[in-house]
């Protein structure tokens, strides 16, 4: 594809990919439905180009961001990732993008922000998925300003050497990895630092299932499912699920961000 | 052979086909690589689905003849039940065996700790006396009245199963609505709506099947 020159980036891991069709065919996007085949199927009615990001709230320059800008070959690398939805289920990707804290850092944060938080597109005509009250549009996420800023943050724009596929949130969308899936928000549209936490779209609906930090912890059961074994897409039927490793593995790198936190209360 | 006979020879075969394709189109789909990325949430789902429709569908027998005379489900209801409990069944034997890889323990946390799979489970064995007692020897054993009695169970297990099926859907609960609106309406043709004739003795040779 592509992108399919460029360089690789650190925190990998030699983990088998999981098959692209899988990664690009099996997705949780609600602006386009609630099956996990739909968004492959319906996505096709979002327009990514042209696209601009607001970068605003508390900060001292704000900024608009084309998406032409951060689609230079100069300026991306490619991060393997761990992906762990919080329904039991795990994929490995090689994402494109570039660090978060590097377009964060261009708008220079206040010192009163602590948050930041991510709106994607509402547009009922190219996400007709919003026709329906299944969430509060626009999808909103947040994670604090520690979380963002931090090098594991990552704006993807493509994946597979390939420009983002629009049923995985073209043009832009934020990866997360050792949180679940869901904080990863897709199809950006404004990124705003805030002094508040940030209402974010699944801890509206039920704040009882869905934590504001969302943090992969196999130790803190979902109400409904247990979280401590996980399931790797494209292993076939007769494989068996693997154990879910705290921070999705990543606990070298971000434990610290939470020190002195009970990960039971904030979960 | 007589006309008659033909078509209920007809309708046997098609109700057979139908209970069985589902089964046969996943096996196919499994053995050909064809599930998707997630095999087996994908089997759970579908054999789940169609356990409920199947119960559904028992649950018509009665009204359909009621409202329109037509008696080919009652006749065959015995196999479009014994249908919905197979595939509960297997519902259950791919969340055991494949999903939680006969992890007791584990199982049985779900069980108990997780009230949307607590009540799958109610569900799925309140239908086991029924599966149990629907051969004739066992109607003739308990009496048509004591055996229909029992055989109103299927209305709380059904109750529990879509009850099972709607807590586990995240947030969009279009699907479990429709199933739930399909048993509303079957609970109000069969107890509610004028005509209801209470406890009438079906005449001989058209025992509850």
């Amino acid at each position: 594809g592509p992108l399919a020159a460029v360089p690789r980036g650190p925190f990998g891991t030699d983990e088998a990919l999981t098959p692209r069709q899988f990664v690009t065919g099996y997705n949780n996007f609600y602006e386009f439905g609630t099956d996990k085949a739909d968004p492959a199927a319906n996505a096709h009615t979002l327009r990514p180009r042209p696209w601009q990001v607001q970068i605003d709230g508390a900060v001292s320059r704000p900024l608009t961001v084309d998406i032409e800008e951060l689609l230079q070959p100069k300026n991306l690398q490619e991060r393997i990732y761990r992906l762990r939805c919080v329904e039991g289920w795990s994929m490995v990707i090689p994402w494109i993008g570039l660090p978060l804290a590097d377009v964060l850092r261009r708008v220079e944060p206040l010192g009163s922000a602590k948050y930041v938080e991510f709106t994607t597109l509402h547009d009922p005509e190219q996400m007709p998925g919003q026709k329906r009250d299944v969430l509060p549009w626009p999808y909103v996420e947040g994670l604090r300003l520690d979380e963002a800023m931090h090098p594991l943050s990552f704006l993807a724009v493509g994946l597979y050497g390939d420009v983002l596929p629009n049923q995985n949130g073209a043009p832009l969308r934020l990866v997360v990895p050792w949180k679940y899936g869901f904080k990863s928000v897709k199809s950006i549209v404004r990124i705003r630092f805030a002094e508040q936490q940030p209402q974010t779209a699944w801890n509206v609906v039920a704040p009882q299932e869905y934590g504001f930090y969302a943090n992969v912890n196999p130790q803190v059961d979902h109400p409904r499912w247990s979280q401590a074994r996980e399931r790797r897409l494209g292993e076939g039927l007769l494989a068996s699920r693997r154990p879910t490793l705290p921070f999705n593995g990543y606990a070298e790198q971000v434990a610290s961000l939470y020190a002195g936190m009970d990960l039971r209360r904030d979960f | 052979m007589r006309r008659g006979a033909l078509q209920a020879r007809l309708w046997a075969a098609g109700l057979w086909t139908l209970a069985l394709t589902p089964a046969l189109v996943l096996l196919a789909r499994a053995l050909g690589n064809r599930l998707g990325a997630n095999p087996i949430e994908e089997l759970t789902l579908e054999l789940g689905q169609w356990a409920l429709r199947f119960l559904l569908l028992t649950l018509a027998a009665t009204p359909l003849r009621r409202l329109t005379g037509w008696t080919v489900l009652l006749r065959h209801r015995r196999l479009l039940g014994l249908t919905a409990a197979s595939y509960a069944l297997l519902h259950l034997l791919v969340y055991a065996v494949l999903d939680q890889g006969l992890l007791w323990s584990q199982i049985v946390g779900d069980i108990l700790k997780r009230p949307f799979i607590t009540v799958g489970m109610a569900a799925f064995v309140l239908l086991l006396p029924l599966a149990a007692t629907s051969f004739d020897a066992a109607i003739r054993r308990l009496g048509a009245r004591r055996w229909q009695a029992l055989h109103r169970l299927v209305y709380v297990a059904t109750g529990l199963a879509l009850l099972h099926f709607w807590w586990k859907v995240k947030a969009d609960t279009a699907e479990p609505t429709i199933y739930l609106t399909v048993f509303a309406l079957l609970l109000v043709a069969r107890f509610v709506a004028p005509g209801h004739r209470f406890r009438r003795r079906p005449p001989a040779g058209r025992q509850p099947a």
